[in-house]
């Protein structure tokens, strides 16, 4: 179930500007990778690359090469939908949708997409719910509106709401930076249950989490404002955090900038 | 907001000379020094409060005066049974009695095939606009949306009159007179369905994106979905605002006092060709009274509109 | 957002939370469900389009057949005798009176639609702050015809005095001469008009009233500014460009009211001497048109009232361009 991703020498731009520039990484199957740098170094503009959604972005366009396994993303036939399908994304701020019930948003991506058998849908309602550590506690109001959650439990809904559409590799967009310091703990809980399963890539503004979470940590950096974003490192995130090869990456491990 | 101001100026509504400018009791005393000039101000603030609240009870005015006149003079024909079931066949100016029905399910008819035609395109354009639209396309619609909502009744009723009579050589009738109505909901429509798409945050399209839902799909399923009381109310309004239009029936349907449902022969009734005809003769008690009662029966049908759009509006509005 | 792509800053329609709208040309795909979609909704708006272009191509390829028969001057002739075999015709009149009236109608609701939109915003307690928008709008609410008849038949006896009055202390300045007509002048239809319009006005100030921002308030306010002059140099300046916008949309609706004024006007004699009076009758192109749908019989006659509808158009249509302009180059400034 789950995929490797191979970025090679890969651009990003909207419209003429420059947002990250040649980027090369690979990010193992069944394993954590956490992008950590500074505000604005590019790695959440990165991230969307990883699944296109960067390109619903008036535009938002790359040059290079994402390899999942031994497909390109960006082959001319490949339809950024069945990309989308195939790479999750959970986002910064939980978003389930407000007119939906609970049930009814963990089947969104499913029923939008067609599925309509009700036994399916009960099933793996109830399989991701329970993947994202929720289903105990949602299980009895299912038909509730997901909007009556609280923010951490809106956020594993939207966990399980991707994890539903049964995913090769799942993206956050720092997933937590909304959430508060208990809600946070379950996520990371969860991540590190969800990566026996999924492909995971990360991002995130707090170093600490990407210590705690990740297996590899890829630390993205800027010049100046105005220039586009570069991937400095990527490595085993035990060997990042202490002992990294580039002198700006120990900089900013150590709160010397950023 | 200005809640807030409210509170840095408690003593706003108090005597002139003793309010408390801003600043507390500090500021006024080193107001005070100031002499005269801080007086000068104070009356005109004073003056500047007197004119507001005069403006608004101005305003008011006509609004009760025009209610007053409509209900005390039309009110109580709508009490009968017969002005609900009954229509005009037959009666004289100088007959009493008769009903409305026939010009109340034509008025009804006539805008509700006016919202089918209007409100998908209305809906479309709005859509485009919002989800699709960029460049120059999009801002020549945006700019001939706002041009048609500036467009007089009378001249939206001249162009379906040059079409539909001059050069298809049909006849007038009350299907002519709803397509000008088309031509006056249309922006309305599109004005608010665009307002209320633009309130749906862009993290449900990304939501649905992101689960590798279509684009059409998530207009559909997500941001039309999400955005669906809104537009209700939209449209709603819209009616309102065409269903007391008079212009385009006085050129485009002739008046009949039977009841007609053939939207596309002959004449046809309206609540406010009924108004018309009777503003004729409004001399006589018997035609002013019909003319009052018919006046009062639209404007309940259009504030009717207006409320339920509203209470949709406030039920119906996604709690955050 | 950026020159490249060929899009400026203005025909971005931020949203809510300032971002610019998912319209990226590849979140939709060549799936047929998003070709239908997609052309659906272009459709529509090329339809918009369209329905305005054939709007005007109408209105003139039927005016000019007519305008080429008449044997007056079409812009400065008084007379209106179209049809026949010497069709005489000109808009003066009409002209005269929708301007004048309108004029009139916004020299009396930009003050007070302002005053109450500042009321509603400012001064009004925090209860009376709905209900009294909601009075407002309620005023919009009641259709044009109604307030025909209410002028008509209540309003206007009860303002003859007051023309008398004004007649007789004023009538030495040309622009309040008696004529020997009441009811129907156009100093009366102006004010009827104001009436009318008055909702519009308040309920666009009222908008940008309410999106002054905070800190320019405060920032007067601590200054030692009293509320009145808190209005004057945060909130007045800052919504001026909204209120000028919302005097144009009523100013074009006024131009264009069709049923009351039509109910209202006295029409003049043929022949009747020219005067500056407001006190004098006289049609506007709206009430013309109305009046004559009857005698829409042939097509140079019909043509005479198309080409004053055009007038018409072209008229409402410079006046909205205007308020447009207006609208976007606040939208540009506050960007």
């Amino acid at each position: 179930m789950a995929k490797r991703i191979d970025v090679t020498d890969l651009n990003v731009y909207y419209g003429s500007f420059k947002a990250v520039e040649g980027v090369s990484m690979t990010v193992e199957p069944r394993s954590v990778t956490a992008f950590i740098g500074p505000s604005g170094c590019g790695k959440s503009t990165f991230l969307r690359t990883l699944n296109r959604m960067h390109e619903v972005i008036p535009g938002g366009r790359v040059e290079g090469k994402v390899m999942l396994d031994d497909q390109d993303l960006y082959a001319p036939s490949m339809d950024p939908v069945t990309v989308r399908r195939t790479i999750g994304m959970v986002f910064q701020r939980p978003n389930p949708f407000p007119t939906m019930s609970i049930y009814d948003n963990v089947a969104a991506g499913l029923r939008l997409n067609g599925v309509k058998n009700k036994k399916t849908l009960d099933g793996i309602v109830e399989s991701s719910l329970k993947g994202a550590n929720l289903w105990t506690e949602v299980k009895d109001r299912l038909n509730k509106p997901g909007a009556g959650l609280s923010g951490g439990q809106q956020q594993r809904l939207c966990i399980a709401r991707a994890i539903a559409v049964q995913p090769q590799v799942l993206l956050m967009d720092e997933p937590c930076s909304a959430l508060d310091p208990i809600s946070t703990l379950a996520i990371e809980d969860l991540i590190n249950e969800l990566k026996s399963e999924f492909t995971i890539v990360i991002v995130t503004h707090n170093m600490q989490q990407a210590a705690r979470v990740s297996d590899r940590t890829a630390f993205f950096n800027l010049k100046a404002t105005g220039e586009p974003g570069r991937l400095i490192e990527i490595d085993d995130t035990t060997r990042i955090f202490n002992n990294p090869s580039e002198q700006s990456t120990e900089d900013y491990i150590s709160g010397r900038f950023g | 907001m200005s809640a807030i101001t409210d509170e840095r100026r408690p003593d706003d509504a108090s005597v002139p000379d003793d309010a408390t400018p801003p600043g507390g009791r500090q500021g006024r005393d080193a107001l005070r020094q100031m002499g005269s000039p801080h007086r000068a101000r104070n009356v005109k603030d004073v003056i500047a409060r007197v004119v507001m609240w005069f403006c608004f009870f101005l305003a008011m005015i006509p609004l009760v005066w025009i209610l007053w006149t409509v209900i005390s003079k039309g009110a109580h024909l709508l009490g009968s049974m017969e002005w609900w079931t009954g229509n005009q066949r037959n009666i004289n100016s100088d007959d009493a009695g008769g009903g409305a029905r026939h010009a109340i399910e034509g008025t009804l008819q006539m805008v509700g095939m006016t919202a089918l035609i209007a409100v998908p395109i209305g809906i479309f354009t709005a859509v485009y606009l919002v989800e699709y639209g960029r460049g120059k396309l999009a801002r020549a619609i945006s700019f001939t949306v706002d041009i048609l909502s500036g467009v007089p009744s009378i001249v939206a009723a001249l162009f379906i009159y040059a079409v539909w009579v001059t050069t298809f050589g049909l006849s007038r009738s009350g299907f002519a007179a709803a397509l000008a109505l088309v031509l006056l909901m249309i922006p309305v429509v599109v004005r608010s369905t665009e307002e209320m798409l633009k309130l749906v945050p862009n993290e449900l399209r990304e939501a649905a994106y992101a689960l590798g839902v279509p684009k059409w799909v998530t207009v559909v399923k997500v941001v039309l979905r999400t955005a669906f009381s809104g537009i209700i109310t939209g449209v709603l309004l819209g009616i309102a605002r065409v269903m007391g239009e008079t212009a385009p029936l006085l050129i485009l349907a002739p008046y009949t006092k039977n009841f007609q449902r053939d939207l596309f022969n002959g004449n046809f009734p309206t609540l406010p060709m009924m108004i018309n005809q009777d503003r004729g003769d409004f001399a006589l008690a018997t035609a002013a009274e019909r003319m009052w009662a018919a006046a009062l029966t639209l404007i309940i049908l259009v504030l009717l509109l207006n409320i339920i759009g509203r209470v949709i509006a406030y039920f119906g509005s996604v709690k955050k | 957002m950026s020159s490249v792509t060929g899009v400026s800053a203005t025909d971005e329609l931020p949203g809510p939370d300032g971002r610019p709208p998912l319209s990226g040309d590849a979140a939709s795909t060549g799936r047929v469900g998003d070709r239908i979609f997609g052309g659906a909704a272009t459709l529509s708006g090329v339809v918009v389009i369209v329905l305005v272009s054939l709007i005007a191509v109408f209105l003139i390829v039927q005016a000019i057949p007519a305008l080429a028969d008449n044997s007056a001057n079409f812009f400065t002739s008084r007379e209106w005798a179209p049809g026949g075999d010497n069709p005489r015709f000109g808009i003066l009149e009409f002209l005269w009176t929708t301007v004048t009236a309108s004029t009139l109608a916004m020299l009396i609701s930009v003050p007070v639609g302002v005053g109450v939109a500042l009321f509603i915003t400012q001064y009004a307690p925090a209860w009376m702050r709905r209900p009294a928008a909601a009075l407002v709008d309620l005023l919009a609410a009641v259709p044009s015809i109604v307030y025909g008849l209410w002028g008509l038949i209540t309003f206007s006896p009860f303002f003859k005095p007051v023309q008398g009055f004004m007649e007789d202390k004023l009538g030495w300045f040309p622009l309040f001469a008696p004529t020997g007509i009441s009811g129907g002048t156009i100093f009366f239809i102006g004010i009827v008009l104001a009436i009318m319009v008055l909702p519009i006005v308040t309920a666009l100030s009222r908008e940008v009233f309410d999106q002054t921002p905070l800190a320019h308030k405060e920032g007067a306010l601590a200054l030692g500014a009293t509320k009145w002059e808190m209005i004057r140099t945060a909130v007045l300046p800052f919504g001026r460009p909204g209120v000028i916008s919302a005097s144009m949309l009523a100013l074009g609706r006024a131009l264009g009211e069709t049923i009351a004024v039509t109910f209202l006007v006295s029409a003049l004699a043929d022949g009747s001497p020219w005067t500056w009076s407001l006190f004098n009758g006289g049609e506007t192109f709206a009430s013309k048109i109305a009046n004559n749908a009857a005698e829409f019989s042939n097509p140079s006659k019909t043509g005479a009232y198309i080409a004053a509808g055009l007038v018409l158009f072209v008229l409402t249509f410079v006046v909205n361009s205007i308020a447009r302009v207006v609208i976007e180059r606040r939208k540009a400034f506050t960007e």
